[in-house]
């Protein structure tokens, strides 16, 4: 076993608490995720670690049930977006022609629309609810991982193993998923690390704008939104979300380098 | 006596190796490496890939490709120790009193820039002429190195030359300094050999009228008996042979240079069958899309079972198409082809899966055509699975029984091709085809990207493949010594057509067709003063 480089190894640490805590978030919370359980703004005591919100509900608290649906939503619409947006670039890639122009040009069409405004279009007529959140996601972004996957798969599907895959009478499938997937599984793994911080940015700003997660149901970005007329009366209380978002964001992109520079060196990677 | 121009003493190179899973060591690439060479020699740097010829051919101007370091011995060029020299020596010295010519020149020259910009950098940037003087000595250049229009030729931009040209181009790069010492690091490998001839003697003259030293590094020992005076023979980073050209060429004293000498010359017994041809292929007509010029015109070559057809030409000639269109990638426009007494249809999609099975390919590069990310089992299993419906145990033994039929045995099973060397990776390609139990297969230039040694090994290999399976081949090659080793019958194309057929006795006896006869001629023979013999019958 290699050693684990040091970044990589905070990342990790930091990544593992923050998915410990969302698991465990039942247990380890305080209170409630909706109690209010003291005055509003309350600074940091024995009794509520990082004081309290600006209705009087523990900031602990919420911080670990909302970390707990930022992290899941987040995954959700990761693996959405990969599932769609990796199949469907793969596809377009091997099988060329006019279903390769179609969906490339569909693509374009949706990613010259902002991503945000989009989102939030749809989301203004649709019941925001938790899965219509993470379709929504996760469909507008599996454009991103469409592009990717279509064009490292085009690299591969003119090699000569392919080819002979060809040559040989090999179904599309496993052409796919035999032939060029495990060939690009390095870049597009590093790029579901960087898809997920997105998810998460993403999800934030839409609870900030009111179209995201619901209340009394909390995520980050909810948080950052109730507390911030708080900074004007120096309560930090919006700064600690905003943190919390930050510190996942950038122990995950740790993570994600890592196992790109792994999977890159595999033996019998690449070269290159 | 004089001091030589470059005296390398006892040179160590080393390098450290990042192994996949294992902590980082220490390798020596070159141990204990002496030579020297006088003002105005050609020393030839001969070896197999992977032999430290280039690394001591660069070292000659105290540079190491990245990762690598000189880590011992002396390196003295015109009188001075140049091994721990840095910064501004080394930039006073490389350029002006070394240059170098790459292998690749395509590759070497800025695409965006004017070959006269470049062709004579170096001597300005190094105050060793002006600006007008350096044109006026690169348009000497250009025309001792038989450029066409000298005085324009240094207009153009490296994309409107062509290959030979190009390498040519580099070569007055380097002579436009008027360095001590030049480096030639494979010039001629990556041209046909009709190409090859005339820039090896174009190099050849502007050597001699410059009067420089030059460091000749190639692989082809044919090639460097034309230009070098002396010759070391190197393997694994150590002097194998160093002597004059003339004794290593007619009395080789070590086992190793010995083989290399006799590599060069090897016959096949032509073998007669009446039996129906497995492949017949009739007024074959292709072009690429969107083109009208024809890439292949009425092509007709038929091949026996268990015979060899050798498709020689050089690059553009056609042969590697004529290979799609068979296998089905490549639509043909008109004619047909007969497989095995069925009409084999033109779109690879559309034949039966017999048809596939029988017609298999081997592809050039054999690092390209297998899956990184599949172990050989599974590579060479698959065809076994696909077409046979093995599975497990049998599946297992039959993949073994494949390997030991290709000389490598079980151990290789599990291994990924980065685990393998060129050799061996060919070998798995084959076995890869073999697997499929095929009629004919296809073999595109399937040895020239491997060293003289081993692809005689595969050579022999593929020989006795087919005294035992009857398999007929298909052989696709630039490379005449090939041919005269394998083939039975020879088809010789040129741009598109095919220019000369038949047995391999009828093709390579005279009288030949023009085209044929600069072919047979241009291949480099391994005795000296070939190049001149045959350049004093072309001129007249």
């Amino acid at each position: 076993m290699r050693r684990v480089p040091i970044p990589a190894l905070i990342g990790l640490f930091i990544t593992g608490l923050f998915i410990l805590s969302a698991i465990a978030a039942p247990i380890i919370a305080p209170y409630g995720l909706s109690e209010i359980v003291g005055d509003v703004w309350e600074p940091a005591s024995s009794e509520f670690w990082l004081g309290t919100d600006n209705i009087g509900r523990d900031l602990l608290s919420r911080l670990i049930w909302g970390g707990r649906t930022t992290i899941l939503v987040a995954i959700a619409a990761t693996a959405v977006s990969f599932v769609t947006g990796s199949v469907l670039g793969l596809f377009a890639a091997v099988v060329g022609g006019w279903v390769d122009q179609l969906l490339s040009r569909f693509v374009d069409l949706i990613m010259a629309i902002p991503t945000l405004i989009f989102a939030l279009v749809v989301l203004s007529v649709m019941p925001v609810t938790i899965p219509v959140l993470i379709l929504v996601m996760g469909l507008l972004d599996s454009t991103r991982v469409f592009r990717l996957s279509r064009a490292v798969a085009s690299d591969i599907a003119v090699m000569d193993f392919v080819e002979a895959a060809q040559l040989r009478g090999e179904g599309r499938a496993w052409i796919i998923f035999r032939e060029i997937l495990p060939n690009a599984l390095s870049p597009l793994v590093a790029e579901a690390g960087m898809r997920f911080i997105f998810m998460v940015l993403f999800v934030s700003t839409l609870s900030f704008l009111g179209l995201g997660v619901q209340p009394p149901n909390a995520d980050w970005g909810g948080i950052v939104k109730e507390n911030k007329d708080g900074i004007v009366y120096g309560i930090p209380a919006a700064l600690l979300p905003a943190i919390a978002i930050a510190a996942l964001s950038i122990s995950v992109n740790l993570v994600a380098d890592w196992v790109l520079d792994r999977t890159s060196s595999l033996k019998g990677g690449r070269n290159g | 006596m004089d001091k030589p121009l470059l005296q390398i003493d006892n040179l160590t190179i080393e390098a450290t190796a990042y192994p996949p899973g294992e902590a980082p060591r220490r390798i020596t690439i070159v141990d204990g490496v002496s030579l020297s060479l006088e003002k105005g020699k050609v020393l030839g740097l001969i070896g197999e890939s992977g032999a430290g010829k280039s690394t001591i051919g660069l070292s000659a101007m105290a540079y190491g490709r990245g990762g690598i370091e000189l880590s011992g011995g002396e390196i003295h060029l015109n009188g001075r120790e140049i091994r721990k020299a840095r910064g501004r020596v080394l930039r006073s010295l490389r350029g002006a009193e070394v240059t170098y010519v790459a292998q690749s020149a395509a590759a070497a020259f800025n695409p965006a820039k004017r070959l006269m910009e470049q062709v004579t950098e170096a001597a300005i940037t190094h105050g060793r002429a002006t600006k007008a003087e350096a044109e006026k000595r690169a348009v000497d250049l250009f025309r001792k190195l038989g450029l066409p229009e000298p005085e324009t030729f240094g207009n153009r931009y490296p994309h409107q030359v062509s290959g030979g040209q190009l390498q040519r181009a580099m070569t007055a790069m380097a002579l436009c300094p008027q360095p001590d010492l030049v480096i030639f690091d494979e010039p001629t490998t990556a041209l046909d050999v009709t190409t090859q001839l005339g820039v090896l003697a174009a190099i050849k003259a502007a050597i001699r009228d410059q009067g420089v030293a030059a460091l000749y590094i190639t692989h082809d020992l044919a090639v460097v008996a034309q230009i070098a005076d002396d010759i070391m023979v190197l393997r694994h980073g150590k002097t194998v042979e160093y002597g004059t050209a003339e004794q290593i060429i007619t009395a080789p004293k070590e086992d190793y240079t010995q083989a290399l000498v006799s590599v060069v010359a090897k016959d096949h017994e032509e073998k007669n069958t009446d039996l129906p041809p497995i492949l017949e292929v009739k007024g074959l007509r292709a072009n690429y899309r969107g083109m009208t010029r024809d890439v292949l015109s009425n092509i007709n070559v038929a091949i026996q079972p268990g015979t060899t057809l050798a498709v020689v030409g050089e690059s553009g000639s056609g042969k590697s198409t004529l290979a799609r269109v068979i296998t089905g990638l490549l639509p043909l426009s008109a004619g047909h082809m007969v497989f095995d007494g069925r009409r084999l249809t033109p779109d690879q999609k559309s034949r039966s899966r017999d048809d596939l099975r029988e017609l298999q390919m081997i592809y050039q590069m054999a690092d390209v055509a297998m899956n990184p990310r599949q172990t050989v089992g599974t590579i060479i299993g698959r065809p076994l699975q696909f077409y046979f419906g093995m599975k497990g145990k049998e599946l297992r033994n039959r993949v073994v029984e494949l390997l030991d039929e290709i000389e490598l045995g079980e151990a290789f099973i599990d291994r990924y091709p980065a685990e393998l060397s060129g050799g061996q990776k060919q070998r798995v390609c084959i076995a890869r085809a073999l697997a499929a139990k095929p009629k004919l297969i296809i073999c595109d230039e399937v040895t020239s990207a491997l060293d003289p040694l081993v692809a005689e090994g595969i050579l022999k290999l593929l020989a006795d493949l087919q005294e035992r399976e009857q398999v007929s081949y298909m052989f696709i090659t630039h490379d005449i010594a090939t041919v005269r080793a394998i083939a039975d019958t020879i088809a010789v194309m040129h741009l598109g057509k095919l220019v000369r057929y038949g047995k391999k006795s009828e093709v390579l006896a005279p009288p030949f067709d023009d085209y044929t006869d600069m072919l047979l001629k241009s291949v480099p023979e391994l005795r000296m003063g070939w190049m001149e013999e045959v350049m004093g019958t072309a001129a007249e």
